[in-house]
This record gives C-alpha cells, sequence and structure tokens, in this order.
C-alpha cells in the first residue's frame, strides 16, 4: 500500500502549473488536486503518475463567486466550503445539501470540487449536478482555454474530454428561474459510494411544475438527464400520483450497470425510489 | 523539508511519496497516529491540519510542508485532554487502534461546531471504523466531553 516514486511540484500560479504539465503529461504527469482520490489508486498502484503538479497552493483556483447568473466554482474548492451556503438562495442551499452526501468530514476537507469532476466516478455528486444543471467546464493548457458543456465532459466511467496536458480549471453552474429543488441518494450507508440519486429542480408557475431538469446519477456509466420524465412533469402539479408517473418512466428509460454492489435489476429498483423520493424532497426539506 | 507538529518543527527528509501519515511515525518518530487501511477509509490516521481533520494516509507529507499539524501526541497538556478523560469515563475504546483518529476527528469538529448537537456528533463519527466498540460508547465519549467543554 505505498505508492510507486514520482517527482513532486508545487507551482504558485496557473501558468507555472500549466507548464509543468505540458512538460511532463506526455510521460505520465498528472494534477494533483484535493487526492482523496488519487492517492488511494496510488497506494493500489492502479495510477503510477511520473510527476505530481500539486494545485492546492494556486489562490486563484479556489473559491467560488457568481458571474452572470451562473456559479463561477474555482477546482480546488473543497466540498467542505459548500456546507453553509457557498453562494445566497437556493443554489447554495441544495450545494450544501448535495455536499453532506460526499463521504465523510475529513475527506470533504480535503476534496475538491474540480477534483472530482475530473476523476468522472459514476456515483460522483457533483457530476451528477453539472450535468442536471447544464454546467459547463473550463479546461485549460499552456497555450489555450476551451468550455465544454457538462453533458459532453463525461464520456465514460471515469473518463472525461479532458486532455492528458489540460487542466479543469473553472465549473460554470447556472441557476435558472426555479426556486424548488430535491435530491435524494442511496448508498449502502452514510459517506458510501451512491447506487443511485436524483436531483430535481424546477420553478411553480400557479401551482405548476416548469422548466423542469432531472438528473439520475449512479445508475450509469454516466450522470443524465431524462426528458421523458421531465416531459412527464411539466405542466403538472407536484403530486404523488405524479411523481410516481415520472419515477416508473425514468426506471423505464434507463440502463443501469451492474457492478459489485448491485444487479441492473436492483438499480432499475433503486432509480425508481430515488426519483420520488427526490421529488418529493423537493416539496419539503425538512 | 519542515514539518510543524504539536508546536515544534521537525527537519526531515523524505521521498516525495511518503504520506504524511508514515511522515509523522517514521521519521517524527510520533507513532500515535496509527495506520489502519493507507486509502482513506478508516479514519485511524485523523490528524488536524490548518484546522481541520485530515487523513493523514491521503496527504503527502510534502504537501504538509508550511501546515500547521496536531496530532494525538499534542492533546495532553498538563494532564489529559477532557475528550481523553471522557473516552476513559465512557469506556470509549477497547484495544484503541482506532482511538488516535476518533479523537482528533472528535477535536477538530468540536473546535470547528462548539454547539455539536447529538445528531451532529454521530455524522462527524461516521467518518471512522472501530471494529471493538460498538460505536456507542464512543459517541457516549464525545458528548459528555462536548458537554463539558461547553460548560468551561
Amino acid at each position: 500500500m505505498k505508492p510507486c516514486a514520482f517527482i513532486y511540484h508545487r507551482p504558485s500560479g496557473l501558468p507555472e502549473a500549466l507548464a509543468l504539465l505540458a512538460a511532463h503529461a506526455p510521460t505520465g504527469g498528472r494534477v494533483l488536486a484535493g487526492g482523496q482520490s488519487l492517492v488511494p489508486m496510488m497506494a493500489y498502484r492502479m495510477a503510477q503518475p511520473s510527476h505530481l503538479i500539486d494545485i492546492n497552493h494556486i489562490a486563484t483556483l479556489q473559491g467560488a463567486a457568481m458571474q452572470n447568473g451562473a456559479l463561477v466554482i474555482g477546482t480546488t474548492t473543497r466540498h467542505a466550503a459548500f456546507k453553509t451556503g457557498i453562494c445566497p438562495g437556493p443554489l447554495g442551499a441544495m450545494l450544501g445539501f448535495v455536499s453532506s452526501h460526499i463521504a465523510h468530514g475529513p475527506i470533504r476537507n480535503r476534496g475538491t470540487f474540480g477534483g472530482s469532476l475530473a476523476n468522472a466516478d459514476p456515483a460522483s455528486e457533483w457530476c451528477l449536478v453539472m450535468v442536471t444543471l447544464g454546467g459547463r467546464v473550463m479546461l485549460q493548457h499552456a497555450s489555450g482555454t476551451r468550455m465544454v458543456a457538462a453533458g459532453d465532459f463525461f464520456t465514460g466511467v471515469m473518463a472525461t474530454a479532458l486532455a492528458d496536458d489540460e487542466m479543469l480549471t473553472e465549473a460554470h453552474l447556472p441557476w435558472g428561474q426555479g426556486d424548488q429543488w430535491g435530491f435524494y441518494e442511496i448508498s449502502r450507508r452514510a459517506g458510501d459510494y451512491a447506487l443511485a440519486m436524483c436531483l430535481v429542480v424546477y420553478r411553480l408557475d400557479n401551482g405548476l411544475m416548469r422548466d423542469v431538469r432531472l438528473g439520475i446519477g449512479g445508475a450509469e456509466a454516466t450522470p443524465r438527464r431524462l426528458a421523458a420524465a421531465e416531459a412527464i412533469l411539466a405542466g403538472q402539479a407536484p403530486t404523488g400520483p405524479n411523481f410516481i408517473q415520472a419515477a416508473d418512466a425514468a426506471a423505464a428509460m434507463l440502463k443501469p450497470m451492474t457492478d459489485h454492489n448491485v444487479t441492473a435489476l436492483f438499480r432499475r429498483d433503486l432509480v425508481r425510489a430515488a426519483v420520488r423520493r427526490a421529488l418529493h424532497h423537493s416539496l419539503n426539506h425538512e | 523539508m519542515k514539518l510543524h507538529v504539536n508546536g515544534r518543527d521537525y527537519d526531515i527528509a523524505v521521498e516525495a511519496r511518503r504520506t504524511l501519515a508514515d511522515a509523522l511515525r517514521k521519521d517524527c518518530g510520533l507513532t500515535g497516529t496509527h495506520i489502519g487501511c493507507e486509502h482513506g477509509v478508516c479514519g485511524a490516521c485523523t490528524v488536524i491540519m490548518d484546522g481541520a481533520a485530515v487523513r493523514a494516509c491521503l496527504i503527502f507529507a510534502v504537501q504538509a510542508e508550511g501546515a500547521v499539524i496536531r496530532t494525538v501526541e499534542g492533546l495532553a497538556a498538563g494532564g489529559l485532554h477532557v475528550i481523553q478523560q471522557e473516552f476513559v469515563a465512557h469506556h470509549g475504546l477497547q484495544c484503541g487502534f482506532c482511538t488516535p483518529g476518533f479523537l482528533m476527528l472528535a477535536v477538530a469538529a468540536r473546535e470547528a461546531e462548539p454547539d455539536l448537537t447529538d445528531a451532529e456528533i454521530l455524522d462527524v463519527l461516521s467518518a471512522n471504523l472501530c471494529r471493538c466498540t460498538g460505536y456507542q460508547n464512543i459517541v457516549k465519549a464525545v458528548s459528555a466531553s462536548a458537554r463539558r467543554m461547553r460548560e468551561t
């Protein structure tokens, strides 16, 4: 359980970090953010980076601020920073609630928002949030920057559109007019990996649901929105029978993974329950 | 490199791959920090770094240069720390392997939030594993120490 040898770099600015990444990525250099996934993988020697570029000391990559209706989140903003409301209003409340489902306190003290996205674990709560809200990520390398929609960024189980010499530096999270949100995660025990989870966001217009966004995570290789379930809810009242219809539609259209935890068949049931409970949660946050 | 632990500087020479947990034990001689799973699951190696509880097996020692680190050796000052006393009083340990991690976890939580409720204590303690006590006595000990620290 000891990692392989590597050369450690601690840049204090982004240009220096990107230059180091450009120099070392071709021979196995990697970015080290919170390290709460990468370091265990190194302990198991599933990851054997030759160089680690530690971005924890680059002040400009930490923190979050609203810009043009979107929350811009610096890549090394730690999970714990979301706990008490990183921004005002329902977006901050939702992010705080979701963050409490990420592993445990000591992991949240180190793990980072951008690190979770780049790691792209199917069970990652932040990946689900990004896809459901239609977020975008900023990918930078030594000679340029590009923005990629979250839906295009996640390409498979722990696979992303990130090139070896690119660093995810910011996440942009838009928040529409809706102020209703609900989240429900099913895992074996508190802090364990999500077996299925659902995030739903919508606004109420004269008692009817509008602009419904319903995303599922932990069930397939990547999180995704389920348009059929959203369509069932759009224009309807937020009632139990409507929730059940949407949950059934979501479960039916999903192609859940089988893994060492649960079978696809069981996971389909978990998705159904997660959708229904997330919808109920949107009405009552107690 | 230098590690600043429990108010003292340790000049050590380590490979980049040495975790903070290993550096504390092998290079600083502070064997109170225990190593269980070495991949961030068990919490036995929990220490306080710049005021926050962290897994010392998931941080490389070189990353901790410049940080203020506290380990279980730094808790007792002129007698056992309140939380250590309550662990004794409530039989919060049996074999003692997980105890340093639980102590640092609880101390950090209490310092960050003085008015921890019992439900919050349970949530905090869910981060670490104990295979002897069944947890109830640990919860009692932390809860009692939180009460005592509130009153003093």
